[in-house]
Order: C-alpha cells, then structure tokens, then sequence
C-alpha cells in the first residue's frame, strides 16, 4: 500500500481551506443563512437526522429503488449486449442510436412512467432503470469485442466447447469492462432515481430534500444533502479503486 | 464490366442504410402496437402525437416558453464550453494542479447533480439565471476533463517549439495547445452539449414557471398524455438529430488528425 501522493495532501488542505473559509463567512454573517450554513451546521444537522431515525424509511425506500433499477439494468444490459455482439447487422443498424443515447434527457419520460404505472416506485425505478441499461449494453458489448483474438484462437486449438470457452476464456477477459458497466449502471441509477423522487415523487431521500427547500427547513435540506452525497461519493469513489485495480491487474498479465 | 465494379462498392452502404431504414419503421411499428395495446390515453400512436405536436407548436405561448428554455439553454452552452475549454487547458498545462483537482471533478461528475439543485435556487433565485448555473453545472465538467486530458497528452516537442519561438501565453492556447488537441476537445464538446440540456431541462421542471421542463410537469399535472408525449417527441428528434450532427463533425476532426 503506498500513502498518499503530494497532489493528494494539496487536495485534502484545499478541501479543508475551503469548508474552513465557509465556516468562518458563515459564523461571520458574510453569507445570508437562508442561502447556506455553515459546515458545522450542515454535519449537526446529518447527524440528527440519523440520530432521530425518521428518516430511516425513506433512505431505505430510496436505497432499494436503486438497488432494483441498477440489478434489472445489469441483467438486461448484460443480454442485449451480448445479443448486439451475435448480430452485427443489428449492431451497425442501431449503432447511431447507441452513439446519441445519452444525448436524450431521459427525464422527460418519467410523467409517462407515472402514466402507465401509476403514482408508485415502479415509475422510479424505471426511470433509473432505463437511464442505466444502454451504459452497461454498450461496455458488455465493448468487453466482448475486445477478447484478444489469441485468446479465442487459444481456446479453438485447445477444443474448448462454447460453453467452456464462455467461462474460462471470455469472461474473465471481458471482466474489467463488465465491472465498468456494472459501475455506471449504479451511478446512473442514483442519478435517475434521485432525480425522480426530487420532481415528482411523494417519499424517498430527493422528495425530502425538495420537502425541505419548500418548507424553508435548511439544517434538514443541507443535512440531507449532505448524508447522500457522503455516501454516493463514498461508494463512488469505492467502485473507482476496484475498477482500477481490475485493469491493473489485467493490464500486469 | 464497368457497371457491376461500381456497383460492388456501393453493395456494403447501401444494405447498412437498409437495415437502419428497417430499425426506424421496427421502431415505429413498436410504438404504435404499444400504444393499440394500453390505450390512446396512456400512450398515443404516432400519427397523432405528431398532429398534437403540430397543433402545439402553433399555439403562440408556446414560442414563448421555447425562446425561454432556448435562450437558458444558449446560455448556458457558451458558459459550459468557453470555461470548460479555458479551465480544462489550465489545468492539463500546469500538471500539479490538474492531479490536484482531477478527483474532486470526477467526483463531481458522478453525483445526481439534481440534489444540489436547491442550493443553486437559494444563490441565483427563482428564475433565469438559476436555470443557466444549473445547466452549466452539468455541462461543464465533461468539458474540463476532456481538454485537461488531451493537453497534459499533446507531445512535448510542440511546447518546447512554442517555447523556442517566444510564443505569448494567449499565442501558445491559441496556437499550439487548442489545435493539438482538437479531437478530445470536440468530444468533451459533445458530451457537454448533452448534458447541459439536460440540466437546463430537469431545472426547469422543478420550482419554474416557463420553459419546456415546466411544460412537462404541467401536461403531466394535467394528465395531459398528447402534450406530455409530443412534447417528449420533440425533445428526442432535436437531441438526436443535434447529436448526430456532432458525432460526424467529430468523426472528421478524428479522422484528419490521426491519418
């Protein structure tokens, strides 16, 4: 394991002289209160909230959302990935659709989700489902197109059957690019489904953070705030050293 | 034999356009089973959503509100695209500092943005100028690492001869840093268009009244399905066709510098 890097410490004191520099305009008066608190403020606020347990509903509400959008969009994903690499004529065809996917604000299909499921979490995990399913189509199919032809040439000459070589040949290649996709597809099912819960929505972590901007409770909103991007950042930052040690790994061999 | 030799080139292109001419009408044919199967009032067929869309676009408010989330959307743009550039060469020229903010950008980038989206409400008020912070807070960032990465990869010997030939700072952006790494910047450009629409958009369908976003939420409030699905169709034909256009002038730029 080796520490830190001197661009790390000069990150951790730059973070650090910032929220201290926001704590003291804070304390100061410099900054209005009903536009932002002061950090301390902000942690307190996170901690009564966890402390208080009446939150603990809707995080957990928000958190399975997520957790069903992100499985549903791996499975999928995962098939009509593999399904583009056996058609290439199907591939060639939708490829500029793929290209501009994200260019679409998948959003504006959220109220037809309510529309056709109802005022329910179907409509949310939809949104985070559909939002995900074409960044890990896209990496399965990239995985699969990048197995070096030796391996494949490897396993003809030792006769592997299909299935074997499917197990022990390209899937452990393809790995790195899998985990990738396995990556955004949470990512971006956060993304959706928070961002679903903050429009329009009647419970979850973004409908309390909306809740608490209207009803001008801002030790609540910055506590929220604060509590959920802690841990998307943390969990973010978790699945990026395994996706780098993955293809450090495979880039070692 | 002149005939079949030119014919035999051209085979390959035009199947490829017959087989996405196929994807679109599949496409097309889906919608409508989908909208015979749950009714008109859940999901409209094409033909009518694309007479709704017509009826709107006629309707004279609705310029109103098109102007409204175009001109926050162009702003925006410009914002995302002109700060994205001049940070993300900054930060790829002077290596420490771009190890030093790389993290916390990508950090940034991966987040739902939306949450912070009060926030931006309390410091720019309700209105116009919330919209614009919002969408370049989206837009941005791609944009930065883009340029960062493609100028910390421009090789050496271009700066050193800038330096040999006592280039000004503004001679050497211009001159040798923005042309060297055109093609990455022209990708971060498209993925910063992408997403600054995106942030114009979910801006305005929280806490607005004008624009397309709020559009939107109100067809839905409204239960208005032929609004809500025009209005969608509309959105996807503009960001795709927008997208394509990019993706071919990125192609081009890609391919005459790496040739």
């Amino acid at each position: 394991m080796k520490g830190i890097s001197r661009a790390g410490w000069i990150r951790l004191l730059v973070v650090a002289l910032l929220l201290l520099a926001l704590e003291g305009a804070c304390r100061a008066g410099w900054i209005d209160p009903v536009a932002v608190i002061a950090p301390s403020q902000m942690i307190a606020g996170a901690w009564h909230l966890l402390a208080s347990g009446k939150y603990t509903r809707p995080i957990l509400l928000t958190l399975s959302n997520v957790a069903m959008a992100a499985g549903l969009a791996v499975a999928t994903g995962f098939a009509a990935g593999w399904l583009l690499y056996r058609l290439p004529r199907l591939r060639r065809a939708a490829d500029p659709l793929l290209a501009s996917y994200y260019a679409v604000p998948t959003f504006i299909f959220y109220p037809l989700f309510i529309v056709l499921f109802g005022l329910n979490r179907w409509p949310l995990v939809a949104i985070g489902f559909i939002f995900a399913v074409v960044a890990m189509a896209l990496n399965t199919l990239q995985g699969f197109e990048r197995v070096p032809r030796v391996l494949r040439r490897t396993a003809r000459a030792m006769r592997l059957s299909t299935r074997e070589e499917l197990v022990r040949i390209v899937l452990p290649s393809c790995a790195p690019h899998l985990f990738t996709g396995l990556k955004l597809s949470i990512v971006y099912s956060f993304i959706g489904v928070i961002a679903g819960e903050f429009v329009l929505s009647g419970a979850g972590l973004g409908f309390e953070i909306a809740f608490a901007y209207n009803s001008f409770d801002n030790a609540t909103m910055y506590g929220l705030m604060i509590l959920l991007l802690g841990f998307v950042g943390g969990l973010n930052m978790l699945l990026y050293s395994w996706e780098r040690r993955l293809y450090l790994r495979r880039g070692g061999r | 034999m002149s005939a079949p030799a030119r014919q035999a080139p051209r085979a390959p292109g035009s199947r490829a356009m017959l087989d996405k001419l196929l994807l679109a009408i599949a496409l097309l044919v889906l919608w409508q089973l989908l909208s015979l199967l749950a009714g008109p009032e859940v999901l409209t067929t094409p033909l009518a959503t694309l007479r709704r869309l017509g009826r709107l676009m006629a309707d004279p408010t609705f310029a109103a509100h098109a102007v409204e989330t175009g001109t926050a959307f162009a702003v925006a743009l410009v914002i995302s695209l002109a700060g994205g550039l001049g940070l993300g060469v900054l930060l790829g020229a002077h290596r420490l500092s771009g190890e030093v903010s790389e993290p916390l950008l990508v950090g940034l980038y991966s987040i739902p943005k939306i949450t912070l989206y009060p926030v931006v409400l309390l410091l720019f008020g309700l209105g116009m100028s919330a919209k614009i912070a919002f969408g370049a807070l989206h837009g941005i960032i791609p944009v930065i690492l883009f340029t960062m990465n493609s100028v910390r990869n421009i090789p050496h010997v271009y700066i050193r001869a800038g330096r040999a030939m006592r280039l000004s700072p503004a001679q050497m952006f211009s001159g040798v840093l923005v042309p060297a790494s055109l093609p990455e910047i022209v990708t971060g450009f498209r993925l910063g268009f992408s997403l600054t629409l995106l942030g114009t958009l979910i801006g305005e369908m929280f806490a607005s009244q004008r624009g397309i976003g709020y559009l939107l939420i109100k067809s839905m409030e409204n239960n208005d399905t032929g609004v809500l699905i025009a209005l969608a169709l509309l959105l996807v034909v503009l960001a795709t066709a927008a997208s394509w256009l990019l993706l071919a002038l990125e192609r081009r730029v890609h391919g005459r510098f790496e040739s």
